[in-house]
């Protein structure tokens, strides 16, 4: 296991959100309504655990004690497709087929087409109460194993979020780990305008879990978190990870106007190109080969 | 078992749940504030980590178990009909039906005999709303030895059910030659030109309903829908083509029970083949109220003289038969 990060490892971390951003728009292209903002807000998080915490390989991503991860918000599972597709689990080549008639990517994520993605979820504010399910199953197999799970700002406004934190404290499921995508943008307006969540760490903490406050795009902050978490901790860990809607696309951020936008060919190209940007420091050979 | 060999479902339940978890680790029982009324805690005798209370959270319950039975646990889930159903329907939606989660979702004192706690804990469309759901299986035991055979049935199969229980007393009902299939309609009797379609413990008024037809020389046949999803089509066809009137008869509302389930295929009967008039014997389109599980019965028509009344008033009033 990966115990530290040094600054090849972290470089390594952040060429990783730069592809995976440039696939999120490869998927996504133009011309369709595709959840811009939160999956690009989340893209740090989703590389901290997938190719830093997690033991979670090609190799053993169906084995009992596996970790795992649950998007909570459904509707960012884009960011987990690219992720999966990386890891060489789903072929790279399938992701444009998102939310296409037939496909195993739909668009909020289903276990039966493909089981990688641990759990249903879209409905919102019921991926923590899963992950309870998931850990308390773990400790009567006497199994030992991390759960991570994202959600998203505007969902913890769902009632079962808190039932469900009230029972991984109450059953000291210390191997759950929540982290708070809090981009402050939620379908249709700013989170504190539609309905307040503040103060959040405070409702955390009250809630028997220990918070932990993050720049959500700074991956050695977030990799410190979590080292954090081995299940052997006291609380259950909840990591705030402050982040910015539409994150890596200058017009997309802090506005909840891409939500789920259908962008035109000019945004589109005017999309690539900022990515793109990024991109040219390291060899994007194999982006340029598959001819889109 | 109470006096006169008289059982609840839900008491043969709570027996069959602690048999299986003696023999398989991996049945596990979840409740909400109600294991001792649902009989669910029963569980805790066998292995005490294996009943998981949830405190008052239905929707966090369905969603847990969910991710139990990912890993390989078999979950029964338990709570009053119309919380299980109504309160985490878009929980079972999501997360049980969808994905074919192997979940057992028992719902107690279902029907009107949660008698005295009034409308509010009354569930009378618990069976509606589950029958819509695809992936689900729907099936309501009428004594104690049908419900140990649809939990053992439920414990072997993979994939979700939702199984209506009762507190009501009723006495052993079904003969032990009349062989229990999932998703096959039990014949109890045979008949001519009447039948009723009836399920759950109201089957022993239909009974009494149809000795008294008997005495009138009306031969009236009795079928137990013990499974409402899958519905026994092509038994359902052959009714219909061999009885002139058909009575559905349910602690349920009238909307989306097995009358619905009844009306849907019989509609869609092709050909010039006779086929049956269907009446449906339920709630109506009302919620209940306090009072006695009887009381309530008789108010809506599910006593054996409430059924009888109905067939007289639909059959014989029509002055066609016989």
């Amino acid at each position: 296991m990966k115990n530290n990060l040094d600054k090849a490892g972290l470089q390594i971390l952040e060429q990783k959100t730069t592809q995976i951003r440039w696939e999120l728009l490869q998927m996504f292209s133009h011309g369709k309504a595709h959840h811009f903002g939160g999956s690009l807000s989340c893209v740090e998080l989703v590389t901290a655990l997938y190719f830093y915490k997690m033991n979670y390989t090609i190799d053993n991503c169906t084995s009992p004690d596996r970790d795992r991860f649950i998007m909570s918000k459904g509707h960012s599972v884009p960011t987990q497709y690219v992720a999966l597709a990386l890891l060489g689990i789903i072929p790279i080549e399938e992701l444009p087929t998102i939310k296409q008639i037939g496909t195993r990517l739909q668009g909020h994520p289903d276990i039966k087409k493909l089981p990688w993605l641990e759990a249903p979820t879209g409905s919102l504010g019921q991926g923590l109460s899963y992950a309870n399910g998931i850990a308390l199953a773990a400790r009567l197999d006497g199994l030992r194993f991390n759960i991570f799970l994202i959600l998203g700002d505007g969902e913890i406004q769902e009632g079962q979020i808190w039932e469900a934190a009230m029972t991984t404290s109450h059953y000291r499921l210390t191997n759950v780990c929540v982290i708070v995508d809090r981009n402050k943008f939620q379908s249709q307006g700013e989170v504190d305008c539609m309905m307040g969540i503040e103060p959040l760490l405070d409702k955390l903490s009250a809630f028997g879990w220990q918070p932990i406050h993050v720049n959500g795009h700074n991956l050695a902050e977030i990799c410190q978190a979590l080292d954090l978490v081995n299940g052997m901790q006291d609380r259950p860990i909840a990591i705030v990870a402050d982040t910015v809607k539409g994150k890596g696309i200058s017009f997309m951020e802090n506005t909840f106007k891409y939500h789920n936008f259908n962008l035109t060919i000019d945004q589109y190209k005017q999309a690539e190109k900022e990515i793109k940007g990024k991109l040219s420091f390291f060899d994007r050979s194999q982006e340029d080969t598959r001819g889109r | 078992m109470a006096d006169n060999n008289k059982e609840a479902t839900r008491d043969r339940y709570g027996i069959t749940l602690v048999e299986l978890a003696r023999e398989d680790r991996n049945v596990v029982a979840m409740d909400c504030d109600l294991g001792r009324s649902t009989r669910s805690y029963n569980i805790a005798e066998v292995d005490p980590n294996r009943f998981i209370e949830m405190g008052i959270a239905e929707q966090d319950m369905i969603s847990t178990a969910a991710g139990m039975a990912r890993c390989g646990k078999i979950v029964f889930v338990n709570s009053f009909a119309i919380f299980i159903t109504g309160r985490a329907f878009d929980q079972i939606r999501q997360q049980i039906a969808l994905p074919s989660s192997n979940v057992k979702l028992c719902g107690s004192s279902a029907g009107l005999t949660q008698g005295p706690d009034g409308a509010t804990h009354q569930s009378l469309l618990d069976v509606a709303l589950m029958r819509m759901l695809p992936n689900m299986t729907v099936a309501i035991p009428a004594d104690g030895n049908q419900t140990e055979q649809i939990i053992r049935t439920a414990y072997r199969m993979q994939g979700p059910i939702y199984i209506r229980l009762s507190r009501y007393a009723t006495p052993s009902l079904i003969n032990d030659n009349i062989a229990f299939e999932l998703g096959k309609a039990q014949v109890i009797r045979e008949g001519s030109r009447i039948a009723f379609a009836t399920y759950g413990p109201v089957l022993s008024n239909v009974l009494a309903a149809a000795d008294e037809l008997q005495k009138q020389g009306i031969e009236a046949g009795l079928v137990n829908f013990h499974t409402i999803k899958p519905i026994d089509v092509n038994f359902i066809e052959s009714m219909a083509e061999k009885y002139s009137y058909i009575f559905s008869v349910e602690e349920h509302s009238i909307y989306g029970g097995l009358g619905s389930a009844l009306a849907e295929i019989m509609a869609g009967i092709q050909g010039s083949s006779k086929t049956a008039t269907l009446l449906r014997i339920g709630v109506q389109d009302t919620f209940g109220e306090s009072g006695t599980a009887d009381e309530l019965l008789k108010k809506h028509g599910l006593d054996s003289g409430g059924i009888m009344q109905s067939v007289q008033q639909y059959v014989f009033e029509t002055g066609e038969f016989i």
